[in-house]
């Protein structure tokens, strides 16, 4: 049995945002004279992840698939090379599975064991995603996770809980929504939200 | 091991509140500490797997109350100190006078080569598949049984399907194997199947038109 007993530095939790701060830079501050990191990696990076990666990159594949149903076979069939088509795709999303959304069947994205998500589409996870609650709840009661996100599936329809607890990423191509015939591919990607690409809503009706 | 971690179907957690304004980032530290992730693996300091074995030896009530983030610092610091990156005291005495210091900020540094690497490595990920040259044991539509009983070390095994039978719905190929590469005892290389749970399985009648699909490594199946 490996136990890490107790943590070498000393600090217990819950920590202020000023203790954590203030280790961070501790820890920053040795691994910069030690040569392993820079401010200008850390900008770089951290800005990718502020301003490039995020839930609109899944919302345009998925407004491709609506229009294009050759695109929509390929995202389905090999969902990795298909986002590649159109420049998305990368770390934490080296192998992608996309879930179809139909009369019958919706899917919900859950990480039980840690934080695994689809980074090239989706970006980094929001905490309720990493958080206990979420974590616990979603493989045993999709419906009531779903219930507080404001959706219900129907009755009638079976939930697909999937658990990303190898080096697949998933996430749900939600149905796309009535009254939507001839919009443009920019459009309907405006209704193609996060929680719909997880799986806990359906994308947003036209108004 | 069997920790806090292994969350799925655990009770008591009440609501998921789920603010439809979160940043991507909370604090501005949390921007060093995502960077640090890659920097620390690149160094040596750990795996993958190791990693998220650090964080699952967090003692349950702090990895139930900390900030996501924490957990990396906690798993950073861990192996960082037994890997000689961080000198435990050295690392102390250095939070102490930030904390004494606020307002002290690092000076900017530069590192062009590594914000290459980090644009190859956001481009284009990291590869788990290894190869197998044994046939792999299970093929679609055959019944399973997940092994049962404890974990000493690092599993991907939740307990929530441990002694469960299922259906394999896809094998995908063979990929690192993260119980013995996050212990020191080599990458390996393991088949993983997506394993199909009937709800009522894995809750009972609770569990009634929902289904379960989760990954696991051959060496968790056993025949049904």
């Amino acid at each position: 049995m490996t136990t890490q007993g107790p943590n070498p530095v000393s600090g217990s939790f819950p920590r202020s945002d000023e203790e954590i701060a203030a280790r961070v830079k501790a820890m920053e501050s040795i691994l910069v004279e030690k040569d392993l990191i820079a401010s200008d990696a850390i900008d770089y990076m951290s800005s990718v992840f502020e301003n490039e990666l995020g839930p609109h990159l899944g919302a345009r594949a998925t407004a491709r698939a609506w229009v294009d149903p050759e695109f929509k076979l390929f995202l389905l069939a090999d969902a990795t090379a298909a986002c590649r088509e159109i420049d998305i795709g990368g770390i934490q999303g080296e192998e992608m599975i996309v879930l179809e959304n139909t009369e019958d069947v919706h899917n919900v994205v859950v990480c039980t064991l840690c934080s695994c998500y689809p980074w090239p589409v989706l970006g980094l996870p929001p905490n309720w995603y990493k958080y206990p609650a979420y974590r616990a709840r979603a493989v045993r009661d999709p419906r009531g996770v779903m219930a507080e996100f404001g959706f219900d599936p129907g009755d009638d329809i079976e939930v697909k809980v999937w658990d990303s607890s190898a080096e697949l990423r998933y996430w749900v191509l939600p149905r796309r929504p009535e009254g939507t015939e001839g919009w443009s591919e920019e459009e309907l990607a405006a209704l193609v939200t996060r929680d719909s690409l997880l799986g806990l809503t359906d994308a947003t009706a036209p108004k | 091991m069997d920790g806090i971690h292994d969350l799925g179907g655990r009770h008591g957690f009440g609501p998921i509140l789920h603010p439809d304004d979160e940043p991507v980032f909370h604090s501005e530290w949390e921007k060093t500490v995502l960077v640090m992730f890659p920097a620390m693996a690149m160094a040596g300091a750990f795996n993958l797997d190791e990693f998220r074995h650090g964080m699952e030896q967090i003692p349950p009530h702090d990895y139930i109350t900390a900030r996501y983030y924490e957990h990396w610092i906690d798993s950073m610091v861990h192996y960082g100190v037994e890997r000689g990156i961080f000198d435990a005291e050295e690392l102390e005495r250095r939070t102490q006078y930030y904390l004494d210091n606020p307002d002290k900020e690092l000076p900017p540094s530069s590192k062009p080569e590594m914000v290459e690497t980090l644009k190859g490595l956001i481009a284009s990920g990291d590869d788990y598949h290894r190869p197998n040259d044994q046939p792999a044991k299970f093929a679609t539509g055959d019944r399973v049984t997940v092994v049962d009983g404890p974990s000493l070390g690092h599993t991907r095994r939740p307990a929530y399907v441990r002694g469960r039978t299922g259906t394999i719905a896809t094998l995908h190929g063979s990929y690192v194997y993260p119980d013995t590469n996050a212990m020191g005892e080599g990458e390996g290389s393991e088949y993983v199947y997506t394993v199909e749970f009937s709800g009522e399985e894995l809750w009972g009648e609770e569990g009634a038109n929902s289904t379960v699909y989760i990954d696991l490594w051959e060496p968790y199946l056993l025949p049904a």
